[in-house]
């Protein structure tokens, strides 16, 4: 077989599939004043199956955000917002959309302009602070779901206090919408949620079979859905035939990057805007990305949901999430991803855009080291803002990295 | 000033002070943020020490944190590694941003003071679900306080705190009126550190010698002749007195501020009462927000505003510490605030170290001459 034809076997057939939903779901959001439905933007980690019950289009400036930084249009956004007086130091999602939001410019023309805010802080702080500004810029309501962090547990007061907004939030949107809210097609849409949930687990566990069928790249463009439109059937549909094509690569025996030799993990966001370089790059050492943090923070937190009280039990599934626990919390998921996907080397991505994600590597890189004996290796950028990531500096430090691996081995020992 | 010179010693050197408190057989308990409720420290007979990190050399910190870490959370654990803070029997950490969030994870992980507690307080502060919220988190630090150090902290010993403190908070806030009718008979970089070391003082000799400041404050004439633009402070906290001076010396001078070493720590006063926990909540819950927090999206805009507009402020500097989110997220709107009002600002991000004086005065000459 040639190169070109082993290549184009390795493409993904849902690929075609995926933007296609993508592309219906944006032009349904543009046009949403069209068909008299309400748009929502919200946070990536925020409850919105209570949205979709209430056919409310959520919009999320975070996966817009990704669209902005792998079409290369992260610098020059947020040199616009710089230029405003946001330092350069912020988070570079943020960054970019404000500049979007104020001027219409970025990908697909800018968002659709919100009917609401819906705020869930179980990512981060910046949201807090990035929809006061739009609720400033648009002057629409903002409903803030607070989710306490869990260091340690989940409190019972926080549990209290989280259960109560969920009323609130049902409430806030019962006013917004003027409909009221249908808790029966809720328990649908938390069926939907969950469903879509475990397929997208299955998805990614589909990684630890060797070779692997896909790489964390490819989880990072699939992931869109999930975040999206996770509620719906549209995603149990197309994770059901994703998954399918994944089983069918492995029977198949195509793997995502050619002789995969190891297996590495990736910890925080993508670098949006090196997706392709990162992933040739590995590959051309033989190393495929097989998993990463990031992705399985959208079905890190099934155990705490209850199918048949989805309502209630999204309290601590929204709270519990990755990003809101422990450092101590976080790396017990990072040592499951090891021994799950058999990895031979964790690469860390120190993001200066989120600082809840990247303080406390250092001391997982050395928990990891220590308790898994594996090397690991830090990369530094804004995800989105391109302006920030040192191609041949990342380059040098992955080849000092596989060095390393290639002189351990890797875990089945059929390294050199 | 005999006096005044006892808080300047004691701002200067708060590490000394501490360890004459530990020697006394006193825990106590470190925190860095104005959001900790001392009050119930201060209850359990123990001190509560507000703290302000090393500065300078804090490599030792590099093994933890990243480059774009602020200079507090990184002097914070740098003083702790490098046992500069063995004096304390705890430390408490409220939640508020990103940072200090995962800087408590890494101060639970590597360090040992002792007692350790997290006060993971309600993000918004607009429902009466937060509220609840706010006192249940209260009590359960109150509870763990009791648990670690086998003690009982009474409802009586609450309030007798809330007493204590309410004076202390009364007259940091005349002391800041004075100062703001008056400029000239303090100077910014003494109201700086009478602030700095009514966090680490003993809070009951604290309060007599508050009162005492205030009665030789209120005889004296005016030290100098009141010149100088009006100047406002917002930001997070200052540690630097000297930032004050060159203000003083490029013709301003501070007469009201927003920052956690300021208002930020004495506005708001508590009621005595059957509930004393609810009573710490609710001030924390009422007070100005600091921007971790919500109140409405515009909360801080119209606070500022009118705080500048009450004080005569003719110009606001926004003090920040490079590398702090919430504050750099605030900066355009506020500023735009300002700008409406017809009050110009400036902006000085620093780290833990001022830059250049030459270059500091320059900036804030610039400013105020414009003024």
């Amino acid at each position: 077989m040639s190169q070109t034809d082993a290549e184009k076997k390795r493409k993904f057939r849902s690929a075609k599939r995926m933007r296609e939903i993508m592309t219906e779901y944006y032009i349904d959001a543009k046009t949403a004043g069209q068909s008299g439905k309400k748009v929502a933007w919200i946070t990536s980690g925020g409850p919105v199956e209570p949205l979709i019950a209430m056919d409310v289009i959520p919009v999320y400036p975070e996966n817009y955000g990704a669209m902005i930084g792998a079409s290369h249009m992260g610098g020059d956004l947020c040199a616009k917002a710089e230029a405003l007086g946001y330092s350069t130091d912020l988070c570079s999602y943020a960054r970019a959309d404000i500049a979007c939001a104020l001027e219409n410019g970025g990908p697909i023309g800018g968002l659709p302009r919100p009917d609401m805010l819906v705020c869930c802080n179980n990512i981060c702080g910046t949201v807090l602070k990035w929809y006061e500004i739009q609720a400033r810029l648009f002057n629409v309501p903002l409903f803030i779901f607070d989710t306490p962090f869990c260091h340690v547990d989940f409190a019972d007061e926080a549990r209290r206090y989280v259960r109560s907004q969920l009323d609130e939030y049902i409430a806030f949107l019962e006013g917004v919408c003027k409909t009221k809210f249908d808790y029966d097609r809720a328990m649908e849409v938390g069926r939907l949620s969950l469903k879509g949930q475990r397929l997208w687990q299955d998805v990614l566990d589909a990684a630890a079979h060797r070779p692997s069928p896909m790489t964390a790249f490819d989880a990072f463009f699939f992931l869109a859905l999930i975040v999206t439109l996770r509620g719906t059937q549209k995603v149990v549909d197309f994770y059901t035939e994703l998954l399918q094509e994944m089983k069918d690569r492995v029977e198949q025996g195509i793997s995502a990057v050619e002789n995969e030799r190891y297996r590495l993990l990736w910890d925080n966001l993508p670098v949006w805007y090196r997706l392709k370089w990162l992933s040739d790059t590995f590959a051309s050492h033989g190393a495929c990305l097989v998993a990463d943090t990031y992705t399985t923070a959208w079905c890190g937190s099934m155990k705490y949901i209850d199918e048949n009280n989805f309502i209630e039990s999204m309290a601590e599934a929204y709270t519990r999430i990755y990003l809101n626990i422990g450092v101590d919390e976080m790396v017990k998921t990072i040592f499951e991803m090891i021994d799950k996907y058999e990895v031979d080397g964790l690469v860390m991505h120190s993001n200066r855009s989120c600082k809840p994600y990247s303080f406390g590597q250092y001391d997982i890189m050395r928990m990891v080291q220590e308790k898994k004996g594996i090397p690991c290796m830090m990369l530094e950028s804004h995800m989105v803002d391109e302006r920030s990531f040192s191609e041949s500096q990342a380059s040098t430090r992955i080849d000092a990295f596989m060095e390393i691996i290639r002189q351990r081995g890797a875990r089945t020992g059929t390294a050199l | 000033m005999e006096i005044l010179n006892e808080f300047i010693e004691v701002a200067a050197n708060p590490a000394a002070y501490a360890a004459k408190i530990k020697a006394s057989g006193r825990p106590v308990i470190g925190y860095y943020c104005s959001y900790t409720p001392e009050e119930i420290i201060h209850a359990a007979g123990m001190h509560p020490m507000r703290l302000f990190g090393s500065k300078g050399d804090t490599g030792i910190a590099d093994r933890h944190l990243q480059a774009y870490c602020c200079s507090l959370v990184r002097g914070a654990l740098a003083e702790s590694l490098s046992g500069g803070l063995d004096y304390l029997s705890g430390t408490v950490f409220p939640h508020t941003c990103d940072s200090i969030q995962r800087l408590s994870d890494i101060w639970r992980l590597n360090t040992s003071h002792g007692f350790f507690a997290d006060v993971v307080l309600p993000v918004k502060l607009n429902t009466e679900s937060a509220r609840r919220y706010m006192a249940d988190v209260l009590d359960k630090f109150r509870k763990e306080l009791e648990s670690y150090f086998h003690l009982t902290i009474s409802d009586e010993d609450l309030n007798a705190s809330i007493r204590t403190y309410n004076a202390i908070r009364g007259s940091l806030k005349e002391i800041w009126e004075l100062k703001s009718h008056n400029p000239g008979l303090l100077s910014g970089s003494d109201l700086s550190s009478i602030v700095r070391a009514s966090m680490v003082m003993d809070r009951e000799a604290l309060k007599d010698d508050l009162r005492s400041l205030l009665e030789e404050l209120g005889e004296g004439k005016p030290s100098g002749e009141a010149k100088g633009k009006r100047l406002m402070l917002v930001g997070n906290v200052c540690d630097h007195p000297d930032v004050y001076t060159l203000i003083e010396r490029s013709g301003g001078q501070v007469v009201w501020d927003d920052l956690c070493t300021g208002s930020r720590y004495f506005e708001g006063m508590m009621e005595e009462g059957s509930d004393p926990i609810s009573s710490i909540a609710d001030r924390l819950f009422e007070r100005q927000v600091c921007p971790a927090k919500h109140k409405s999206p515009t909360a801080r805009g119209e606070h500022i505003t009118a705080k500048a507009r009450e004080h005569g402020v003719q110009g606001v500097v926004f003090l920040y510490l490079k590398f702090c989110d919430p504050h750099s997220f605030d900066y355009p709107y506020l500023r735009e605030y300002l700008e409406k009002a017809g009050i110009s600002s400036m902006l000085l991000e620093i780290e833990d170290r001022l830059p250049p004086e030459g270059q500091l005065l320059t900036r804030i000459e610039t400013f105020t001459h414009m003024l």
